[in-house]
């Protein structure tokens, strides 16, 4: 389907990375947003607050980051396509609510534009040190999916692309900018509406009498009924049956977690994306995402001066983690390379999958700034070896 | 010739020191002042949540506040509050624990720990300096701000009037809420000095003018408050067991407009200064209601 007209400023235009992912949000169709302040995401909302009047949106700046998570499972179940925006902190105060969105197979979009931690840390500075939290920070098993922009174009990109994954597998899907992608201004070119593919709330066929909204029938993704169309529901974070009620046994915990796990995991391959460049022959990959994946480019271009030869891989989709390309890669180069804005996090997912065959070489960040791409160089050189 | 000198002061001075980086007129740097004066040397503990008084005031090597001050998450000022103060007691001593909050903070994400603390009657002094607004993350709207007021989240002016936090305290029948006026010094001295002589939880709300959000100008920041005092929009009042009310100060007749005109923050195309008028007068009727069926001892002049 492709996307509705009203929401879509098409034309070339000068944005931050923030002002970039409300577009996308608004082209991807997304007419509720909820959010409270906190730098460095709020901008992302000041746009959204002045262009929902008049594309027939509705903003609530909320009392926290609670009730603005809560409040976008709400507005997704009435069957709107919902955002909410943060930064660290709040965050965390969200990880409960994207928890019963998890479970309630609710899809809708959180952006975390992040910056450097733990607890208050850099409110102003950049970071990259919560996508673990993204994948791991509420309680239980589950899987979801999570995006990491590189530019403000990215920023408007990828929001689409974020908001289809979340209605096409029915989980919310983080959004993992950071401050640097957040506060750069660039040019971003918005296509006319036509060209952007969405993926509109897949509502169900079945007649309301027959609806059970956890049924799946051998599928993966329940269909889905919207709140104020006539069907019954009852959706909860409990351990529920097809039915959506409580069940407290371990036999309905085994089919309804295990699904929530599958629906992801079989869909891996149709979900990861990645930029791969020269990785193929490469005795060293550099594997990045976000800013730091556009400071390592510096770093790339160095050590292939020097004749090493150097490919890269920038995760676009960060979780699921592109596990059978890193396998595959492990067996053929003599290290990874993986400089982030952390002390090890996403290096320790390429580390597992390279699981010996190769070496890992992390070149950490506390935050606050970018990488020295010489730092990086001297990592590639030292893999090199 | 003679030259002025500053006194001086050293690390343990008082609560404020200078070298905060508090804007020029920022009323809860007025305010802090008028604390430390009225606690007489005093050194409260001070949990602070997000907000302007937790970052102007707190840089290093300027660090600002020269008591113990816990820098908490942003709902939960009165939680950490709870805790120093249960523990104060735990060890017999009498120390003051003060929260310092803005708006944000007391009227919107940190009411439940602030409602949980009251209804516990915790053993702590809240303070709000109410600038309407959120202005340490660039001016966005609060449950504080009133009708008509542009901010960065409500860009025509927002919808909703101004949430009423004094009645909520009140009507958690806490020992003690008071509002308070940097305009209105013996005023302020003394209610500070009443809430620090009783026990349990006491609530402290000061309208907080911030030329930066507010679009005034510095200088007039004290003459804004007493204007808001005067025709009435922030009345001066004590709420005793959240029962008990004494009025402090009755509008004189000050017209609205000279407090409006003066900010560049409200739209006057969406600001409905009838209905602005009609609350303040409605307020009023409810206070002097109250006050003369529930009237709290008169004061010794």
């Amino acid at each position: 389907m492709k996307a509705d007209p009203t929401g879509v400023l098409t034309g070339a235009h000068y944005l931050d990375g923030d002002f970039a992912c409300g577009e996308g949000a608004m082209a991807a169709g997304c007419r509720f947003t909820a959010g409270y302040p906190i730098t460095p995401s709020t901008e992302v909302v000041e746009r959204i607050s002045r262009r929902f009047p008049m594309i027939g949106g509705t903003f609530i700046q909320m009392e926290d980051e609670l009730a603005s998570m809560a409040a976008i499972v709400g507005a997704s179940w009435t069957g709107i396509k919902a955002l909410t925006v943060t930064s660290g902190p709040g965050f965390s105060l969200m990880m409960e609510n994207i928890g019963l969105a998890v479970m309630m197979e609710t899809p809708c979009v959180v952006v975390n534009v992040q910056r450097g931690g733990p607890s208050t840390g850099l409110p102003t500075m950049v970071g990259q040190a919560d996508m673990m939290q993204a994948r791991w920070g509420s309680h239980g098993d589950y899987e979801l999916i999570a995006l990491s922009p590189q530019s403000p174009q990215e920023a408007f990109d990828l929001t689409i692309a974020a908001f289809n994954l979340a209605e096409e597998y029915r989980v919310p899907v983080m959004f993992m900018m950071d401050e640097c992608v957040g506060h750069m201004t660039e040019k971003v070119v918005i296509p006319p509406a036509d060209e952007i593919e969405i993926v509109p709330r897949r509502l169900t066929a079945i007649p309301p009498k027959e609806y059970l909204p956890y049924r799946v029938e051998g599928k993966l993704i329940p269909e889905f009924a919207r709140a104020g169309d006539g069907y019954r529901f009852h959706t909860t974070g409990l351990t529920h049956d097809e039915r959506g009620y409580p069940v407290m046994s371990a036999e309905c915990q085994e089919v309804c977690v295990r699904r929530l796990v599958e629906k992801i995991k079989r869909n891996t391959d149709r979900i990861v994306r990645f930029d791969e460049e020269n990785a193929d022959g490469a005795d060293v990959v550099v594997v990045t995402y976000g800013i730091t994946a556009r400071v390592a480019r510096m770093a790339i271009d160095l050590a292939r001066k020097m004749n090493i030869k150097v490919g890269s891989i920038r995760l676009i989709v960060v979780w699921p983690f592109p596990e059978k390309r890193i396998r595959e890669l492990a067996g053929k180069v003599k290290a990874f390379v993986v400089p982030e804005i952390n002390y090890g996090q996403m290096v320790l997912e390429v580390e597992r999958c390279a699981a010996g065959q190769a070496a890992t070489i992390h070149v950490p960040h506390g935050g606050g700034g970018v990488h020295d791409p010489n730092a990086i160089c001297e990592a590639i050189l030292e893999a090199a070896k | 010739m003679t030259t002025a000198t500053v006194p001086e002061r050293d690390m343990f001075d008082g609560i404020l020191r200078p070298g905060n980086t508090n804007c020029a007129g920022c009323g809860m740097s007025i305010g802090l002042q008028w604390f430390e004066q009225a606690l007489e040397g005093e050194k409260p503990t001070l949990c602070i949540p997000a907000c302007c008084g937790i970052v102007t005031a707190g840089k290093f090597p300027t660090s600002a506040y020269a008591v113990p001050t816990i820098a908490t998450t942003f709902a939960s000022s009165a939680a950490v509050a709870t805790g120093v103060s249960a523990v104060h007691t735990m060890n017999n001593e009498d120390d003051l624990t003060m929260c310092l909050a803005g708006d944000g903070g007391t009227y919107d994400i940190g009411i439940a720990t602030i409602s949980a603390a009251a209804e516990r009657n915790e053993d702590l002094l809240y303070v709000c300096y109410d600038n309407e607004i959120y202005g340490n993350t660039g001016g966005q709207r609060s449950s504080a701000t009133p009708q008509g007021v542009k901010t960065s989240t409500t860009a025509d002016g927002k919808l909703e009037p101004k949430k009423d936090m004094m009645a909520i305290m009140a009507a958690h029948r806490i020992p003690y809420a008071a509002t308070l006026s940097i305009a209105h010094r013996e005023d302020f001295l003394r209610k500070v000095r009443t809430a620090r002589q009783m026990k349990g939880f006491r609530f402290l709300l000061m309208l907080s003018p911030c030329p930066t959000g507010w679009k005034s100008e510095p200088s007039e920041s004290v003459d804004l408050i007493r204007t808001a005092v005067r025709s009435g929009l922030f009345p001066l009042y004590e709420v005793f067991d959240g029962r008990r009310y004494r009025i402090n100060a009755r509008p004189d007749g000050t017209p609205l407009e000279g407090y409006i005109s003066r900010q560049r923050r409200y739209n006057s195309k969406t600001l409905d200064i009838e209905a602005l008028k009609r609350l303040i007068s409605e307020n009023w009727a409810y206070l002097e209601s109250v006050e003369r069926a529930f009237p709290a001892p008169e004061l010794d002049e």
